[in-house]
């Protein structure tokens, strides 16, 4: 930490200041890590690269939306019933599309997805408009914390320790249980994890809707923080698969780390030259792809 | 069937003869350029569309025998795109007209390429005062607000009641600039002094960063030169950040009536601002509201759809007293006849292209004053329409001899 002051004095900011930003950046990673760990691991364990998935975490702010005004169920329900219902919705996907494009090349999925997102996002807008909706945050986390260089809302402190609960979680079944083992097997060889006798096609299926409903999760993380927007996905979206890039495609370690850092790096842009905070992200995948191809993480196919 | 209508089809360009006379290709054609799809197309939009359909209705120009035909498109926000359609519209698809373009980068592109084509340009949605300023055009009307009235009234009245230090969270491009300088001028001018400001990027979704530098400044007013989904952003994040509460208090320069319906009175209330219009002004302007509304899925006009509405009646009439289309003819007719729409009364336009009317300063309402749906403002006060605007030897217009 000493050398903090000189290098805010450097940069000609307030250390106070730049503790702010830095927390920030890490809540603002904290949904690129959410987002990319559910393309990470669609790609990872289907090799379809989801496009919809900007859209599917729209649909799950929409659905708190719904929720809240017309059942009368809040945040909390919300947080469980969205990402349920999306995932039903992603998997019912699964079953009638994309599983007839898992012997093509990758470009079909994410046509095909693609224009999912596309068809998706044009019906809500028609039906909402593009200003959105208003989403309160829940009573329980309103208000903030004065930590001293910073006003922190608890709402988005409550975010940063969620999404790395969910993070580390799914890392973990994924890399160190017997599930997540049978998982990553039959993405190498799905004939010889069949000849075991275990299904496939539905641990597939269940995949694709743990993905989508992780996707949702972050959409109802998001309602209270932005507007409920259909567009919402679609901006985002681009950001995340850059972080996707940069980590390393199917690298679920990989992307959560990128996820983080580049919320980071996107925070301390927007206060020593705001005007490249939405290019910076881009100029750093390039120079990644430039000196790694298969990104920080990636394994060399 | 074919028969018939082509005979109908000569009936009338018979009956129509003498206005056609100069009418290009026999047609009218407006199109209606502006963000179909993103942060600006609830208060542009398909309503625009809507509302350009009203004026040739009302104006009854199918009863004068006169053939308009509407077309529309999404600009994308991106200069290059709209400059394409723009210059694929008048060349062809003999558009005489183009309208509204919100977006005041793609309104200067294509404010330049109406006058290298001799066609016609009103705009609604777009608001850098430049557009009757240093880049004024023979060809263009400015009809519904600029950023120096904005400014000037907003600002005005902020530092009036107390707002004496400004940080700027700024829109980075031409609107958000030319908001920020007007703004600025008046504030200084009015003994006020600007701390600090941030220029972000459009359509930006996370606002945090911004406001927790605001906050760092201690400037007592946080202006917002910014408009749609950025100013319902940064305020709905505000609201989270404590704004309000430690002591400092958001100017949206620019809020539209969508945005505080997108927002809710909960977290809009007390907001100050601008607007040239207001759907619950008087008896006409509640029958327009109306009447719009169940064209538009029940969204209330904006002073945008307003300015589109009463800018097509506008051309058209001078279209008919002047048998002709042509851009430049048009529009200097329109600059000499009187204005006088249902909307925005009776009025006039400059020969720097402002269209003059008055301007209300409004509060939003709190929750519980609201009475009705959409019933949202308050008019705090009203700039008479010789105050609302630049004076037009101050803008630099080539067009305005001094």
């Amino acid at each position: 930490m000493r050398g903090t002051p000189i290098v805010s004095k450097l940069l000609g900011i307030p250390p106070q200041a730049l503790f702010g930003q830095l927390l920030i950046g890490l809540i603002n990673g904290s949904f690129y890590a959410l987002l990319s760990l559910g393309l990470s691991v669609i790609f990872g364990l289907l090799n379809i690269i989801n496009f919809a998935h900007g859209a599917q975490y729209m649909m799950g702010a929409f659905v708190a939306y719904f929720l809240l005004q017309y059942a009368g169920l809040g945040y909390w329900w919300a947080l469980l019933i969205a990402p349920l219902l999306m995932a039903a919705i992603g998997m019912a996907l699964e079953r009638t599309t994309l599983n007839r494009l898992y012997h093509l090349d990758h470009l079909y999925g994410l046509l095909l997805t693609f224009g999912f997102a596309l068809v998706i996002q044009g019906v809500f807008r028609h039906e909402f408009g593009s200003s959105g909706l208003p989403y309160p945050i829940p009573p329980q986390l309103s208000g903030g914390q004065n930590l001293g260089f910073m006003f922190l809302p608890n709402y988005r402190a409550w975010v940063i320790v969620f999404s790395v609960g969910v993070c580390l979680g799914t890392w973990f079944v994924i890399e160190r249980t017997k599930l997540g083992a049978y998982l990553r097997a039959a993405t190498e060889n799905p004939a010889l994890v069949r000849a075991f006798g275990i299904n496939v096609p539905r641990m597939i299926t269940l995949t694709y809707g743990f993905g989508a409903g992780l996707a949702a999760l972050a959409g109802v993380l998001a309602a209270p923080i932005y507007q409920v927007n259909p567009l919402m996905g679609a901006d985002l979206i681009i950001v995340v698969f850059a972080v996707v890039v940069i980590g390393g495609m199917g690298s679920i370690m990989g992307s959560v780390i990128t996820g983080f850092a580049l919320g980071v790096i996107e925070g301390l842009t927007k206060v020593f030259y705001p005007e490249a905070s939405n290019t910076v992200i881009f100029v750093i995948m390039a120079i990644v792809l430039l000196i790694r191809p298969t990104g920080l993480f990636g394994r060399s196919p | 069937m074919r028969k018939h209508a082509l005979i109908a089809l000569m009936a009338l360009a018979l009956l129509a003869g003498p206005v056609h006379a100069q009418i290009s290709d026999g047609i009218v054609k407006i199109g209606v350029l502006n963000d179909q799809s993103s942060l600006y197309a609830d208060l542009a939009g398909q309503g625009s569309v809507v509302a350009a359909r009203m004026a040739v209705e009302d104006f009854g120009a199918a009863a004068k025998g006169l053939k308009v035909e509407i077309i529309f498109a999404d600009h994308q926000n991106k200069a290059d795109v709209g400059s394409q359609i723009a210059r694929q519209w008048y060349d062809a698809e003999k558009v005489d007209l183009i309208l509204d373009v919100p977006n005041s980068g793609v309104a200067l592109a294509v404010n330049q390429i109406t006058r290298d084509k001799g066609k016609a340009f009103i705009v609604s949605s777009a608001a850098s005062s430049d557009l009757t300023g240093k880049a004024c055009s023979p060809n263009t009307v400015h009809w519904t607000y600029d950023t120096w009235a904005l400014a000037n009234s907003t600002g005005n009245a902020i530092v009036k009641t107390g707002g004496d230090s400004w940080f700027f969270i700024t829109a980075d491009y031409a609107f958000g600039h030319a908001l920020e300088r007007d703004t600025e001028a008046v504030v200084i001018k009015s003994g006020g002094k600007v701390l600090g400001k941030v220029r972000h990027p459009l359509n930006n979704q996370d606002f945090s960063s911004f406001l927790l530098q605001a906050q760092a400044s201690k400037a007592k007013i946080i202006g917002l030169a910014n408009a749609g989904g950025d100013t319902t952003n940064a305020i709905k994040q505000g609201a989270e950040f404590g704004i309000v509460k430690g002591g400092q208090n958001f100017a949206g320069l620019l809020v539209f009536l969508t945005d505080v319906h997108a927002l809710g009175l909960e977290k809009a209330q007390g907001l100050i601002f601008t607007e040239t219009f207001y759907w619950d002004l008087n008896e006409r302007t509640r029958a327009f509201a109306k009447r719009f509304a169940e064209r538009n899925r029940q969204i209330h006009p904006t002073m945008i759809h307003a300015g589109v509405y009463a800018g097509t009646l506008h051309y058209l009439k001078a279209v008919e007293a002047l048998k002709s289309d042509d851009g430049a003819k048009v529009i200097a007719k329109m600059k000499e006849m009187p204005t006088d729409d249902p909307l925005f009364g009776k009025g006039t336009i400059r020969a720097d292209g402002r269209k003059i009317h008055p301007a209300y300063l409004v509060e939003v309402k709190k929750p519980a004053e609201s009475k009705y749906p959409w019933d949202y403002y308050k008019i705090r006060a009203t700039i008479p329409a010789d105050q609302a605007f630049r004076p037009i030897d101050q803008g630099d217009c080539p067009l305005v001899k001094k």
